[in-house]
């Protein structure tokens, strides 16, 4: 859409100059200002903005954290906590970086849930969402690696745990390769910390290339039609950065009320205990954003064809895995679930089971949620969470391998639109009513 | 450029492959250190045996010691939990291994108390299995062998190499 249509024109001998040599005026001017937007983008197209503004928050804070964190298993924790008591506006810093995470997880799926519901991944959009999946694996190893620094119980136990699933895979050679040792010790966290620092760049690299596959096939809308022409889109200036504005001071009012209000409260009390390689915490709980990844990893507790141990760690790689194959799953032509009827109730639905797995994650194992009897051992039983885990194992894999292929063969979709502009003025929108005087400063 | 002769071809050929190979060998030689230096170091390799004294353990008391970072835990049983593992039937559990082939001495157990299914530290809790353990993490439960009985871990927790030193003394690796 925009490439190939450049409207700038240097407006002075010395912009002239830098555009014969350096066009990055006129890049600025084509990608940021009159880029070609269509008119009918509501809110859930700001989070892209949103995702940039946390990537900056997580970058620009994290360099600062890191000019007073000691990457060393001895000092780690006690620098951590230098940082909370004595570090000036330190406190602050570690809970903005710890909240960012969140909010940067809250809006990565908020992002995708509008690429599902909107088939934003169809064609020609397939490796721009490609992008994004990877973009969102490296957000959850940068996320996973930031956990563990702090060398609280938490963080130890957590990269045990996360560190033993790769070697249930790869072997104990692979493990050892990657703790630099026979456990986790001082020179997986030295190592954690470099790629803790590196990784956010890599997103940041990734991200261009997002952006350039979007501004290169211009974005999907919610009735996935495409523009045919001027009259279906408006320039990003001013008609979206304005809008990005208003959601982005709505963003940094709800963060502020976690940094200073609550900043704890999605995280977990044994992250202030010091790691103690000799004890385990009772209950090992990730950070919520992997909740339902890890749901699906315990809700394999049977073992089919495969070991139960191998198989869970195969089930929650390949719940992440299939998002790659999601454009080839789809096989309606329809982008929206505007005009799918069928699929927008099973898109809510996995909405639904992606929150609950989220919830279940962060239960400890074999919580008995509805108690039907008693064990011999006089312990409840009943419908517990790992059923929950299963089912909801159950309808993520269903949604993508069932249903996404068989819905566009058998659903009926609804009819389009003719054009964006026809829809925006259905509803209202801008326009002349067709009643309306075809000229009325002349009517008196 | 003359004309290209076969000979040329030939030759402009053999160069491609060549330095095609040349740099493919270099990347790999180059990258090999790279990938190397996360393996235990030399420091981290050096981490001498332990040695335990048994001495102060009393009958049922077990103690954990660190073996190459790992707990690692040395046990005194009571002949009422030898002879209850020793009476376990092989269909009771999940990886069968005999009792008499995990100790060298019936009363002392050494194992490494790391949960074969994802690295948490079982707990000594007799509410699943008497004198058995229990991984707080995903419900693993092993028996007073350190035998898998239930629970998603594959495999029974590993004994490591030691040997008595006297009949009061192990060393461990």
């Amino acid at each position: 859409m925009a490439s190939g249509h450049s409207n700038y024109t240097p407006s002075n001998g010395l912009t002239r100059w830098l555009d014969e040599r350096l066009p990055i005026i006129r890049f600025a001017n084509d990608n940021l200002l009159s880029f070609p937007t269509p008119k009918n983008l509501n809110y859930w197209y700001t989070f892209g903005a949103i995702l940039f503004y946390c990537l900056v928050i997580q970058i620009v804070t994290g360099i600062v954290l890191a000019m007073h964190f000691v990457p060393n298993s001895a000092l780690a924790f006690s620098s951590v906590e230098y940082i909370m008591r004595d570090v000036n506006y330190g406190w602050m810093l570690r809970y903005m970086h710890m909240n960012g995470a969140s909010f940067f997880f809250i809006a990565v799926y908020v992002h995708m849930s509008r690429g599902l519901y909107y088939g934003s991944y169809k064609a020609p959009r397939e490796i721009l969402w490609i992008l994004g999946v990877i973009i969102y694996l490296l957000m959850m190893a940068t996320g996973f690696l930031g956990y563990t620094l702090p060398w609280s119980q938490m963080s130890l136990w957590g990269a045990n745990v996360i560190t033993n699933l790769l070697g249930a895979v790869l072997g104990q050679d692979f493990t050892q390769w990657l703790w630099g040792g026979f456990s986790v010790d001082n020179p997986t966290l030295q190592r954690f910390f470099s790629l803790h620092y590196l990784l956010p760049f890599v997103i940041l690299g990734v991200s261009v290339l997002h952006v350039w596959a979007l501004h290169h096939v211009g974005n999907n809308n919610p009735t996935g039609i495409d523009p045919k022409g001027p009259q279906d889109t408006v320039p990003l200036m001013p008609y979206y950065t304005a809008k990005y504005y208003f959601v982005i001071t709505l963003f940094t009012i709800a963060f502020a009320v976690f940094v200073f209000f609550a900043p704890n409260l999605l995280g977990h009390a044994d992250h202030y205990v010091e790691g103690n390689p000799l004890k385990t915490p009772t209950h090992i709980a990730p950070e919520w954003f992997l909740g339902a990844f890890y749901a699906m990893l315990r809700a394999i507790d049977f073992n089919l064809i495969l070991d139960s141990k191998i198989l869970g760690v195969l089930v929650m790689l390949g719940a992440i895995g299939i998002l790659f194959i999601v454009p080839w799953l789809d096989t309606s032509r329809v982008r929206s679930a505007n005009y799918r009827p069928v699929y927008w109730w099973c898109f809510w639905i996995f909405c639904a089971d992606f929150a609950m797995l989220s919830w279940v994650g962060l239960q400890p194992a074999g919580t008995v949620l509805v108690q039907m009897g008693v064990a011999a051992d006089g312990s409840p039983t009943g419908l517990n969470v790992t059923h929950l885990a299963q089912i909801g194992t159950l309808y993520y894999f269903a949604f993508f391998l069932v249903i996404m292929p068989l819905l566009g063969l058998f659903e009926t979709p609804r009819t389009l639109p003719e054009s964006i502009a026809q829809s925006v003025l259905k509803r209202g929108g801008a326009g002349t009513p067709a009643g309306a005087a075809a000229a009325p400063e002349t009517r008196i | 450029m003359s004309a290209a002769s076969h000979d040329d071809v030939s030759r402009r050929d053999f160069l491609y492959v060549f330095s095609g190979a040349a740099a493919g060998v270099g990347v790999a030689v180059t990258a090999w250190p790279f990938i190397d230096q996360m393996n235990p170091s030399a420091a981290v390799q050096a981490l001498a045996a332990t040695e335990v004294d048994l001495t102060p353990i009393q009958d049922g008391q077990q103690i954990t010691v660190m073996w190459q970072g790992k707990p690692t835990w040395v046990r005194k049983r009571t002949q009422a939990e030898i002879d209850e593992v020793r009476a376990m039937p092989d269909s009771e559990l999940k990886d069968p291994e005999a009792d008499q082939d995990r100790v060298k001495k019936p009363e002392w157990l050494v194992v490494i108390g790391i949960c074969t299914h994802l690295g948490c530290i079982p707990n000594r809790d007799n509410s699943k299995q008497p004198g058995g353990y229990l991984c707080a993490c995903h419900g693993s439960v092993y028996d007073a062998s350190g035998r898998i009985l239930h629970g998603p871990a594959p495999a029974n927790l590993p004994v490591p190499p030691y040997q008595f030193v006297s009949d009061t003394l192990i060393r461990i690796g």
